[in-house]
């Protein structure tokens, strides 16, 4: 098989000092990732803030050595072969304004084309071409310090692109663009990938919309561990024999949602408080366990407001293999 | 269509100008030309103001002593010290915590110790302009008496290629130990000059250092390099101080070019073995914000 991504076992340990005289924790980013990403793919990396996908990208693009294991890129061992990795990948970090501000935008790029080696002709025939996609032509003469952080977002994507790599990696691409240019961003993202199947990406989020909008196959990670590989349908599939009900309530004033947790029949309940009520997300066994939610809240004094049944997302599928909802990892990790 | 830029020494050269032309746009848009042009003005000379105040006091405004040209010339030319190696370094803090770029150098097909040297190239023009500055300003103005007639052109010429060649290399190698320091440490490359200051008998002879310490003197290549630019300038003059005068212009380009190698293949071996470092401990895209 052909792939362009493959890991085998891949770990990656920090060591961490607390002090000088503290010994050194560690600290697994990475566990035995076996990963197989076929050419021509768009394959998504979900999980929360600190699950491994940025260590996982920074292993990939040959920035850091695995501790154990090991992976190839276009055919290619990252730790062993690391120059013959380089010309055939590109990567862009989202979320930061990378890129030199006293160069116009046209310089940064042409000049990340030159380390390419591509003519400059071409080089800027791509630039403009890529500017126009992604609504940055009209700056093409605007330094790069004076653009807003989205649009230096906008930039380094096409950095990503310019240099037309077998393999790209995008590390959370859309991460601080408004909702309009991360639609964007998504629909160019998708027409690169299908303009050439000999092209693959790899793309880390947390945004579960933008994995399921997006991506061939996805991998949930969490912890620095892949609990689960597959097309978005085929993830979701999984809960299919489940019942997922979304809840509205007034506040559970100090009512954990563990009582509800507890109830026979009920396999996943999260628990998110907003504005003067209570988000409740449940996943049932079935339908009829939900009268049982329902005299349990009517005990509690809980009213609910609106109840809502509705078909699963990668979300779910989240929860129902970490047992926790995104968020909750993210706030539970900071 | 996948470009492969591979590492032959046309990529390598394009590289190098790529380089050296974002190290310019750097080194020469940070102000405006006005302030640009009298910063590399007003900065030299100040420095040698200072020095040429002190050695007024000291020697009772004696500047027809061979003292003050061997002062004067080597606290000119250590500019490039810091200019080229503190510059070549300072590229990996300016990159990785001012930019964040030097993960997209990383991933790029190039080599890294060429691009480095390439953006090393402005800070050497730049430096080159303040040299010009202060040694114009020396002779016009302060007594240093350098006759173009009796220069020695060549050796001026090839001594200054091998000096920048052997700062360029030892730039590379502070550059390797900054990959692996926060930011902080940024000044590493400015103590590692102002320590070879000491040591390079860039304003007094070997001999004024304690004995135990004059070695470390003997091993540095900006000794013999500081030396062959005085002998090429004012010739005589400085072969009067002992440090190095049993050996003659062409033992000490010898001695310099074999430095130059020494040191170089040592920067190469410690810029790699920290890369590895770096890699190993994930250091090449941290940011310390300090």
């Amino acid at each position: 098989m052909d792939f362009a991504i493959q890991t085998e076992k891949l770990s990656r340990i920090y060591k961490i000092r607390g002090g000088k005289k503290s010994e050194p924790k560690s600290l697994a980013a990475l566990s035995d990732i076996n990963l197989e990403v076929h050419r021509g793919e768009l394959f998504g990396l979900l999980g929360p803030n600190g699950a491994g996908k940025t260590t996982l990208i920074k292993v990939l693009t040959t920035l850091l050595a695995p501790t154990s294991g090991q992976a190839w890129v276009a055919g290619y061992d990252v730790a062993k072969d690391p120059e013959k990795v380089r010309p055939r990948i590109n990567m862009v970090s989202g979320g930061e304004s990378s890129g030199y501000g006293l160069l116009t935008v046209r310089e940064n790029l042409w000049m990340f084309s030159q380390f390419y080696g591509i003519p400059s002709g071409e080089a800027n025939r791509r630039i403009k071409q890529l500017l126009e996609i992604v609504g940055l032509a009209d700056r093409l003469n605007t330094k790069s310090s004076d653009l807003s952080t989205g649009l230096r977002q906008k930039m380094n994507i096409v950095r990503g692109f310019l240099t037309d790599p077998e393999v790209l990696f995008l590390d959370e691409p859309t991460l601080g663009l408004d909702v309009g240019a991360s639609r964007e961003v998504r629909r160019f993202i998708r027409q690169w990938i299908d303009e050439n199947r000999a092209r693959t990406l790899l793309l880390t989020t947390h945004y579960m919309v933008e994995a399921e909008e997006l991506c061939d196959r996805v991998a949930i990670v969490n912890q620095g561990k892949v609990l689960a590989c597959d097309t978005p349908a085929s993830l979701k599939r999984r809960l299919q024999q489940d019942v997922l009900f979304r809840l509205e309530t007034s506040p559970l004033n100090g009512v954990g949602a563990e009582i509800f947790q507890s109830l026979p029949g009920v396999r996943k309940v999260t628990h998110r408080p907003q504005d003067g009520f209570a988000v409740l997300e449940l996943i049932l066994e079935e339908d009829s366990i939900l009268s049982s939610v329902v005299n349990a809240m009517t005990t509690a004094n809980i009213c609910i407001i609106n109840l809502q049944k509705r078909e699963p997302t990668l979300e779910d599928v989240f929860v129902d293999l970490v047992g926790r909802s995104m968020e909750e990892v993210e706030s539970s990790e900071q | 269509m996948t470009t492969l830029a591979l590492q032959n020494p046309k990529s390598r050269l394009r590289n190098f100008v790529v380089a050296a032309w974002l190290g310019w746009q750097i080194e020469s848009n940070w102000t405006d030309p006005f302030l640009f042009a009298v910063y590399s003005v007003v900065k030299p000379i100040s420095a040698a103001a200072i020095l040429v105040v002190m050695y007024s006091i000291i020697t009772q405004g004696n500047f027809d002593s061979p003292v003050f040209p061997y002062i004067y010339l080597g606290n000119t030319f250590y500019m490039y010290v810091g200019a080229i190696m503190t510059g070549i370094s300072w590229t990996i803090i300016d990159d990785r915590e001012h930019y964040k770029t030097l993960k997209y150098m990383y991933i790029a097909p190039i080599s890294v110790p060429v691009y480095l040297i390439g953006r090393g190239v402005a800070k050497f023009i730049v430096g080159s302009i303040s040299v010009t500055i202060t040694i114009l300003f020396g002779v016009f103005f302060l007594h240093v008496r350098i006759d173009p007639l009796a220069v020695n052109w060549p050796m001026f010429v090839l001594a200054l290629v091998v000096g920048v060649l052997m700062l360029a290399m030892m730039g590379l190698m502070l550059a390797g130990v900054t990959l692996l320091t926060a930011h902080h440490y940024g000044a590493y490359g400015e103590a590692v000059a102002g320590a070879l200051y000491l040591f390079s008998g860039a304003i007094f002879p070997l001999e004024v250092l304690p004995a135990y310490l004059r070695p470390v003197g003997y091993i540095m290549p900006t000794t013999y390099w500081l030396e062959l630019i005085r002998r090429s300038l004012v010739g005589s003059v400085a072969q009067a101080f002992p440090t190095l005068s049993g050996l003659s212009d062409m033992q000490i380009l010898g001695i310099l070019v074999g430095l130059t190698v020494a040191f170089g293949i040592l920067s190469i071996v410690v810029f790699r073995w920290c890369e590895y470092r770096a890699r190993e401990r994930g250091l090449i895209d941290r940011v310390t914000n300090y």
